[in-house]
């Protein structure tokens, strides 16, 4: 029988004494806590406001987009459809400025309901989306407007109307297909657009139906069915998921980072919460064994300090989550000037109830460590061996915590990587740094006893002694010191490399401007005229425009009377515009096939290379045969290769790529890709190019550039923000933990002291202690750190690894630096207080 | 220089919450160098914390203790701890050795804080006189109680103390053990001319030297010289 009244009892008189150390002993599973709860509230709520960064590319749920309005039985199931809708018509159209005395082609656009619904149509003055509900207010294109020197409230004549100019337009949305960046947008009011008389018979207009669907409605299925009946009516249907894979990339690598980041944080409330609760249970062994002595039985004193660490530790995760959570919605408040991205201050319950499961369940596993070996053994040795560190042999339930330790980071890591074997070689990686961690500790305690300097001076051998003594804390410091460094570290190096990545994928630094239709000996002209405008020619490329005729030996209209055939209609119904090279571009990978080589002889095959999406709506494959009609002329070929394109990077992409040799003397034009700096320059570029070659068309993509400069400039945002606080909050956990040490010294310093020692001695003392502690357990971080940062960038993230090595040397320092005056606050302490304080109380 | 110690109206009271507790009231007194003493009473008459502001170990409320010529009251903490490293040897009821030190390493601290070369030989030959040479090596928790008082005696005498301060030194022994200590305290004592002055509730050992504090209530009772002096 227990007696739980009487355990219970003992448990609070006992936890009563030493108010002081327990706070200490909580604060560090508070902050530790706290650290997990905060970071991982921060990971969720950013996670949803990059979710909807990412919606605000399309500015809706479900957009509809098509040449015509849509049938009547697709309006049905569009009308089914919950939610909120939109509908913008767009059409090209000339505009007359009669301030100016300009005419220009436009794109116009009339807007009837409330898109965007995510994300915002930036105007300049801000206000003045809302004046589209004016049937005179138009809105225009910022970089037009200055190249031309119009002015907000110039009039604007658009079809029979005029309208007024409420507003400079700063972005569009990514729908607008890049042919849409010849003309500048106008935006007005849907039913104004329609009193012009430009919307009749006959005219091209686009029609798009935009849709914000409840939280609830699966999308995804809803598209999947009904696909390809909106393509054969040559409808498009673009969903939000579809916009992300195209930021695939950086997504993917924004969530293992911030997977990453959320293991950080469960290893840092690890080494807050296991390092309070050891060293803990370490200051009560000598109450437990006058416990036994007085003839408790080993179980009951077991099961009153487990409870006592279990309520202690409960208070502290509580608490901790508490704080963790305040933090989380106090700090964007209070830092809401300096922060480029409004983040959202709802409480995570998720993190909560995680930081409180893990919390109540590391402060128990690591409470069992010491405290199950005190069950078995004799009162006698305890009280004699209370100072050395092995308490006799471990029994099974010792190693079944170890195990469910291991057990437990495993499920985490499983649960986290959402992998059982990413997790596995997560949380073989810990064990492999803990493991080596614990071999350093070992080195040193043996290479400081081996190699002893005999002949140097008292304080230096006294702290170097302190390092292989009974009762040293070489391994428990080293250890939790190295892990420290070693995350922190590695989240520092990985983020790093991921904002380089993201630095390369941001349209701010892509393309922004593509020059079409130039005639062959045009070319050199216009190359010279770029370069003197100090902008780089980013790609230049010739494109002949052709029409499939038939593939697998049967003509297009023997595949289009085909009831059963499976190819999409959409793939083969247009024109497509062709390049010819020998070599693949650097965002190409060939998936297939053999990428086509220059034809040798005029007689031969030629060999074609499709992109992987066009090649699967045709259904056809490598070997098969498609033919063309080349301006009049009939080609045969065939499929050579599929080709894996990224569409992330702003170049002109090319679903069918010819080889060199065939299409050379085909009726061509080329296109040249540039980048400006800014709008000023290509304004002025502009004009220069259209005056020397008026055929020439030059496309300003950087508009629609925009949305997604703004999003990947948010992903680094959030990367850098993630890595900051949890580095910052890993400092305080890792500090907090090592201030604790000082509980273990305290005795024999003041003995010193007694002694005659002075305070300089007994600072060199812990210096020398702590300097040779701290280096190495700093360099052995930061050598784990570089090798899991590599296995990280290499496997994981894919990204190319380099060393930030003034940083990794600056980390070094500063790690050490903070390491002894940590050591040397520690022993401060003791200064501090009259001796025979102390030793009464150490009696 | 005429006095060692000297103790003027000195007070010590301590504070628990809003109660005030007067440990010690306007105690005065002086030792000659080579004296020997004894402070008695009954427990909790505030003998330790007198012997802990004699040697500097606390400060006093009120008064003040004059040590080796040193004014203690206007010293810093760590001129203090080197008027004790220099002059004063201690011997505590419970000991209070360095439990992650062996035995060896405990007796030399005091002569390697002084940066003594020879404080391994001195140390060693301490041992031997305490008879505990062949366990220098010796962790305190592999020692005895005895072990550890002849240890700890050892340890007092490694910097050749002007001053002895011994608080119940035999507290904690059995009789046969306290008195191997005690004799061992005074050959060392009479051979190295050391002032000492010995905080118990034993008489019998009380009256072993040459003159007797009584305190009660934490006043002066009485300051006697002994018939037999040592
Ligand atoms: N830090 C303290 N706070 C309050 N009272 C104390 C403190 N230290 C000692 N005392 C009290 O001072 C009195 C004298 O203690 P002490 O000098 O140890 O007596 P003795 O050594 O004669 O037994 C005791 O009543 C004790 O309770
Ligand atoms: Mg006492």
């Amino acid at each position: 029988m227990i007696d739980w009244s009487f355990i219970r009892q003992l448990a609070w008189r006992d936890s009563r004494k030493n108010r002081g150390r327990l706070v200490l002993f909580m604060s560090s599973i508070i902050l530790g806590i706290a650290a997990l709860v905060a970071i991982n509230s921060f990971n969720y709520n950013l996670q949803d406001d990059i979710d909807e960064q990412a919606a605000s590319l399309l500015g809706a749920d479900l957009v509809v987009s098509g040449n015509q309005p849509v049938t009547d039985s697709l309006g049905v199931l569009l009308a089914a459809l919950p939610g909120e809708k939109a509908t913008k018509l767009d059409l090209f159209s000339m505009a007359y400025f009669p301030a100016t005395d300009r005419t220009q082609f436009v794109r116009l656009q009339g807007l009837a309901g409330n898109f965007p619904f995510y994300g915002s149509l930036k105007t300049e003055p801000a206000t003045a989306r809302q004046e589209l509900t004016n049937p005179h207010a138009a809105l225009v294109d910022n970089g037009f407007m200055d190249q031309y020197g119009i002015q907000i409230g110039d009039s604007i004549r658009l079809g029979n109307r005029s309208f007024f100019i409420a507003g400079r337009l700063l972005n569009d949305f990514a729908s607008a297909n890049v042919a849409a960046g010849f003309a500048p947008p106008v935006y007005v009011a849907q039913s104004a657009l329609e009193q012009t008389g430009l919307v009749q018979a006959g005219s091209l207009v686009n029609y798009n139906y935009y849709y914000k669907l409840p939280a609830a409605f699966e999308v995804k299925p809803w598209t999947d069915k009904y696909d390809n009946a909106f393509r054969n009516e040559s409808l498009r249907l673009q969903t939000i998921a579809g916009q992300k894979e195209n930021l695939s990339d950086a997504f993917a690598n924004l969530n293992s980072f911030l997977n990453l980041v959320a293991l950080v944080s469960l290893l840092l409330g690890c080494i807050g919460v296991a390092s309070s609760v050891l060293i803990y249970v370490r200051t009560k062994i000598p109450s437990i064994a006058i416990f036994r002595c007085l003839g408790m039985k080993g179980r009951d004193v077991f099961l009153v300090y487990l409870l006592q660490i279990l309520v202690l530790g409960g208070l502290g995760v509580v608490f901790g989550a508490v704080l963790g959570t305040v933090v989380q919605l106090v700090l964007p408040i209070l830092f809401k000037d300096f922060l480029p991205l409004e983040v959202s201050t709802s409480i995570s319950w998720p993190a909560i109830g995680e930081g409180l499961v893990i919390g109540i369940f590391i402060t128990m596993l690591f409470a069992l460590v010491p405290l199950l070996p005190v069950r078995r053994i004799s009162p006698l040795r305890i009280l004699r061996t209370a100072f050395e560190q092995d308490l006799g042999q471990r029994d099974y339930a010792q190693w079944a915590v170890y195990l469910a330790i291991v057990a437990g980071l495993q499920a985490f890591l499983w649960y986290l990587t959402g992998s059982f074997v990413n997790g596995l070689m997560f949380t073989g990686g810990l064990l492999v740094s803990f493991l080596l961690l614990f071999a350093v500790a070992r080195l040193i305690t043996w290479g400081v006893q081996r190699f002893f300097p005999r002949r140097w001076s008292f304080v230096f051998r006294q702290g170097l002694a302190n390092l292989f003594r009974p009762n040293n804390q070489t391994a428990t410091l080293l250890v939790s010191i190295g892990l420290g460094t070693a995350i922190l570290t590695t989240l520092f190096i990985i983020q790093g490399l991921l904002l380089e990545n993201v630095g390369e994928m941001d349209a701010g630094n892509q393309p922004n401007v593509i020059l079409y239709g130039i005639e062959k000996e045009q070319m050199t002209g216009l190359s010279e005229l770029t370069t003197s405008f100090k902008l780089p020619i980013v790609q230049q490329v010739p494109i002949v425009t052709m029409r499939m005729t038939g593939w697998q030996g049967r003509t297009k209209a023997d595949w289009l009377a085909d009831s059963t055939r499976q190819a999409e209609r959409w793939a083969f119904n247009r024109e497509i515009r062709v390049t010819f090279r020998d070599s693949l571009d650097g965002f190409e990978e060939v998936l297939s096939g053999t990428f086509p080589k220059p034809r040798a002889a005029h007689g031969d095959s030629v060999f074609i290379s499709l992109e992987e999406g066009f090649a699967e709506s045709m259904h056809v494959k490598v070997g098969d045969e498609i033919s063309f009609n080349v301006q009049g002329m009939p080609l045969t070929t065939f499929v050579g290769s599929t080709r894996k394109v990224d569409f992330t990077k702003m170049r002109t992409r090319f679903l069918v790529i010819f080889p060199a040799g065939v299409l050379e003397n085909a009726p061509q034009f080329q296109v040249l890709v540039t980048k400006s700096p800014n709008p000023a320059t290509t304004a002025r570029y502009r004009t220069a190019v259209v005056k020397a070659f008026p055929n020439v068309s030059v496309v300003d993509l950087s508009s629609i550039l925009t949305a997604l400069s703004d999003i990947l400039a948010k992903v680094s945002y959030v990367i850098q923000f993630m890595a900051v606080f949890s580095i910052l909050t890993g400092f305080i956990v890792l500090v907090s933990s090592l201030l604790l040490s000082k509980l273990q010294r305290i005795k024999e310093s003041v003995l010193l002291r007694t002694l005659g020692a002075s305070s300089k001695q007994l600072l060199q003392i812990s210096a020398t202690e702590y300097a040779l502690l701290g280096t190495l357990a700093a360099a052995t971080g930061i050598f784990i750190a570089l090798v899991s940062s590599w296995l990280l960038a290499s496997f994981q993230l894919k990204l190319t690894f380099y060393v930030p090595w003034l940083a990794i040397g600056v980390i070094f320092v500063l790690v050490v630096a903070i390491i002894v005056v940590i050591g040397l606050l520690n022993s401060r302490d003791v200064l501090r207080k009259s001796p025979l304080e102390v030793l009464r109380r150490e009696v | 220089m005429s006095t060692i110690l000297a103790v003027n109206q000195l007070t010590k009271t301590y504070q628990s919450g809003d109660r005030s507790l007067t440990v010690l009231a306007d105690v005065s007194f002086a030792i000659q160098p080579g004296e020997s003493l004894a402070i008695v009473g009954p427990s909790g008459s505030g003998k330790t914390t007198l012997l802990g502001l004699c040697a500097g170990l606390d400060r006093a409320g009120s008064g003040e203790v004059i040590l080796c010529d040193a004014l203690l009251n206007e010293l810093s903490e760590d001129a203090r701890a080197a008027v004790r490293n220099r002059n004063v040897g201690f011997i505590f009821q419970n000991f209070q050795l360095i439990p992650t030190l062996t035995a060896l390493e405990n007796v030399m601290i005091p002569a390697e804080l002084n940066g003594r070369k020879d404080a391994r030989v001195a140390a060693l030959a301490l041992l031997e006189k305490v008879g505990l040479a062949d366990r220098s090596h010796h962790y305190p928790s592999q020692l005895s109680g005895g072990e550890q008082q002849r240890v700890a005696l050892a340890r007092a005498f490694c910097n050749n103390p002007q001053i002895l301060f011994a608080d119940e030194p035999t507290g904690n022994l059995d009789e046969s053990t306290g008195q191997m200590v005690e004799d061992l305290l005074f050959s060392l004592n009479q051979e190295m001319g050391t002032t000492l002055v010995i905080v118990t509730h034993d008489l019998e050992l009380a009256g072993k030297t040459q003159r007797i504090i009584q305190l009660k209530g934490g006043q002066v009772f009485s300051d006697t010289r002994t018939q037999t002096p040592a």
